[in-house]
């Protein structure tokens, strides 16, 4: 058991700590929530200037136009943008965690040429058409269906909770292709182009009063059958191996903003002289206890899927079912320092209050995952 | 960084299993458990000795195994796994002091805040155990005698709380395991409706919670136990507690009326965890050291955060899809 870093990784750090600094002097002022244009481009300048730094896609494969970076490095890449306060990964998120390393791995050399540079050099963004009306937390229930048509698939149906929808060009989404097929089967993974026709998008409104997400409706969209990664009805398959590196490191720098955040709000307590509380100083505590303890499981997990060849386990559920829950602990902490003022959402501790309530559903509700941990790794049986 | 453990440290904690296991399996605990009031196996004390299980941080030209704190640490899982009773840390932390400790020959006792543990049993008390008086403990393998007097306790020196502490950590971690093993075990078999009760989701979910609380314990523990750090025993501390305590509970609750009984081995689990929550730096002193530490890195930056600049982004959610996986 270790947990020094080596002269290479102090190295890597030192490096990437002092372009952090320079390159987060010179970035334009942040868009508003709203303004999805700004946003983008946004997230695309910082895309831009990370590619040209040599720091974009840093874990991805050499052949995919990535760095290989170890899991350690992407670590500590993950570390020290956290720390610097850089741009979070935002619109870029899809491309650059579930498309691109979908790409990567299971599409063909003319897809991974097509598709991966641009993401890299931050001129693409991806969306998710995974979840339906039907289907959220039940995915292999999908229903959106896709026929063949010459060359084309023809897809009818819709989608929901689409993130960065508004200004995507392409969407991974997942279609069925046989209805015959067990709901397992029968699914399959599509790259669409967002400007085809048949396609609207809209906005839904969040409880945080933002547009985060929206609905997509298909209407006989054509979809080139050439834009299929993996083959035809194998699409669940190919899901999990993007689904496998959404919980991989999805929440590293997080765990390390939590802990700023922590540090954050004693010293406002104690400003505010909140701090003399002892109920509410040891309920601090115990949070510091937490947030170290999810560090280093973080620490744990990527240090087992460095030996173990990249790929993460199901341990990640076991992550995210601590995180999520300790997340609103945290706020819900932080309305208490706050007093009066954490109904004022003009605050930013309450703004994080109420995003941090989708955390116990985005992704995998937290019923969900408790199945996966008793099922997968617990060998409890399945049932209704 | 590599934290993760290695061939040695795995084949260490294999070992140690393996001669728990065989000198202290599941008969030796019930008839340690219902012959009572218990006794101190001072064979089994030797051969832990022998072992090595006392003088594992000891260097190699004393005597000693020459190991560290994360070996240690790993040994006391185990213990912990099995409820081995006895002044285990006492001893072990008496190692290079007492004569005699190390090989397992002298029993060593501590005073701990206001409790000792196998006061009647042990060869030497370090502290000022004056005028303690029995109690009847809650735990039928832990004798315990209650120190009324504010004489000088292993609390004097901040070593020996602090390793305490960690130790503790290292047995209720073993502790939680345990008891999550012996929940999914029972909820594997157990039938009730018609299938196995571990099939419900109710019961799927006290599973998967404990797990969750086994592995964030551990993670806490076992870097607490590189760092040595104060902070980080103190976390360790106050997850293992919560791990072992909750774990025990639940564990007990998932095995429904069988659970109740003396017969069943959860209680005892359950009572141990309890008795381990009292010794050094317990919840409330962790929580204090954890929320100083907060403030440790006080005036770096600026303290107070400001309202949210009008038109500034900062989102973080993304939706992404939850799946259920067959």
């Amino acid at each position: 058991m270790d947990l020094a870093y080596t002269p290479e990784e102090e190295e890597f750090r030192a490096r990437l700590r002092e372009w952090l600094a320079k390159a987060l002097a010179t970035l334009p002022p942040k868009p508003s929530p709203d303004d999805w244009p700004g946003r983008r481009a946004y997230d695309l300048g910082w895309q831009r200037m990370l590619y040209d730094a040599g720091y974009a896609g840093l874990h991805w494969p050499v052949d995919a136009g990535g760095r290989g970076a170890t899991p350690t490095q992407h670590l500590i890449y993950l570390e020290e943008t956290e720390k610097a306060g850089a741009p979070y990964v935002g619109a870029n998120f899809v491309g650059l965690l579930h498309a691109g390393p979908t790409i990567a791995s299971e599409g063909s050399a003319g897809q991974r040429v097509r598709w991966l540079p641009p993401v890299l050099r931050g001129e693409e963004v991806w969306c998710q058409g995974f979840s339906e009306p039907d289907a959220g937390s039940d995915l292999a229930a999908l229903r959106t269906r896709a026929w063949r048509d010459g060359d084309d698939y023809v897809v009818s149906g819709s989608k929901i909770w689409t993130s960065h929808a508004e200004v995507a060009d392409w969407c991974e989404l997942l279609v069925r292709t046989d209805a015959t097929a067990p709901k397992h089967r029968g699914i399959s993974w599509l790259a669409m182009p967002m400007d085809a026709p048949g396609i609207t998008v809209r906005p839904l409104r969040t409880l945080a009063g933002s547009t985060e997400f929206a609905e997509v409706f298909l209407d006989e969209v054509r979809i080139p059958v050439a834009n299929r990664v993996g083959a035809e009805n194998d699409g669940w398959r190919v899901t999990m191996v993007t689904l496998s590196y959404e919980r991989g490191t999805a929440f590293v720098g997080e765990v390390v903003a939590c802990r700023r955040v922590l540090g954050e709000l004693a010293r406002e307590a104690r400003e505010n002289g909140r701090w003399d509380d002892p109920a509410l100083r040891r309920r601090l505590g115990r949070l510091n206890a937490e947030f170290r303890a999810l560090w280093r499981l973080t620490q744990w997990n990527v240090s087992e899927s460095q030996r173990t060849g990249g790929v993460p386990g199901v341990g990640g559920s076991v992550f995210k079912l601590r995180y999520s829950h300790t997340r609103q602990e945290l706020y819900d902490a932080a309305a208490e320092v706050l007093g009066p003022e954490a109904l004022d959402v003009g605050r930013e501790w309450t703004l994080d209050r109420l995003s941090s309530l989708s955390y116990t559903i985005a992704a995998g509700t937290s019923q969900i995952q408790q199945n996966i941990v008793a099922e997968r790794i617990l060998g409890l049986p399945k049932g209704r | 960084m590599d934290f993760q453990l290695t061939d040695d440290q795995r084949a260490l904690k294999a070992g140690v299993r393996q001669l728990l296991t065989a000198r202290f399996g599941r008969e030796r605990l019930r008839a340690a458990a219902d012959d009572g009031p218990p006794g101190l196996d001072r064979a089994l004390w030797r051969e832990l000795g022998e072992a090595g299980f006392f003088a594992l941080r000891l260097p190699e030209a004393d005597g000693g195994v020459g190991l560290g704190l994360p070996e240690a640490v790993l040994a006391f899982e185990e213990a912990g796994r099995v409820l081995l009773p006895g002044p285990l840390i006492a001893t072990h932390l008496a190692a290079d002091v007492v004569a005699g400790a190390a090989a397992g020959e002298t029993v060593v006792a501590a005073v701990d805040g206001g409790l000792v543990e196998w006061l009647a049993e042990a060869d030497v008390v370090r502290g000022d155990a004056t005028g303690a008086e029995p109690l009847r403990s809650v735990d039928p393998l832990t004798p315990l005698h209650r120190v009324r007097t504010s004489g000088v306790s292993a609390g004097a020196d901040p070593d020996a709380v602090l390793l305490t502490s960690l130790l503790t950590a290292a047995e209720q971690l073993g502790s939680a395991a345990r008891t999550c093993e012996l929940a999914v075990q029972h909820a594997r078999t157990r039938e009730q409706f018609g299938q196995p009760i571990g099939a419900f989701q109710a019961v799927k979910h006290l599973c998967a919670q404990m797990l969750v609380r086994v592995e964030v314990a551990r993670a806490a523990v076992y870097a607490a136990a590189v760092t040595a750090d104060p902070t980080d025993v103190a976390a360790a501390r106050l997850l293992a507690d919560e791990a072992a305590v909750r774990g025990a509970r639940d564990c007990l609750q998932v095995h429904g009326g069988m659970g109740f009984t003396w017969e069943s081995d959860v209680h005892l689990y359950l009572k141990r965890a309890w008795v381990r929550t009292q010794r050094a730096m317990g919840a409330t002193e962790s929580e204090d050291v954890l929320a100083d530490d907060l403030l440790a890195g006080a005036g770096q930056r600026g303290s107070v955060q400001g309202r949210r600049e009008k038109g500034s982004y900062e989102c973080r959610g993304s939706w992404h899809t939850g799946i259920t996986e067959r």
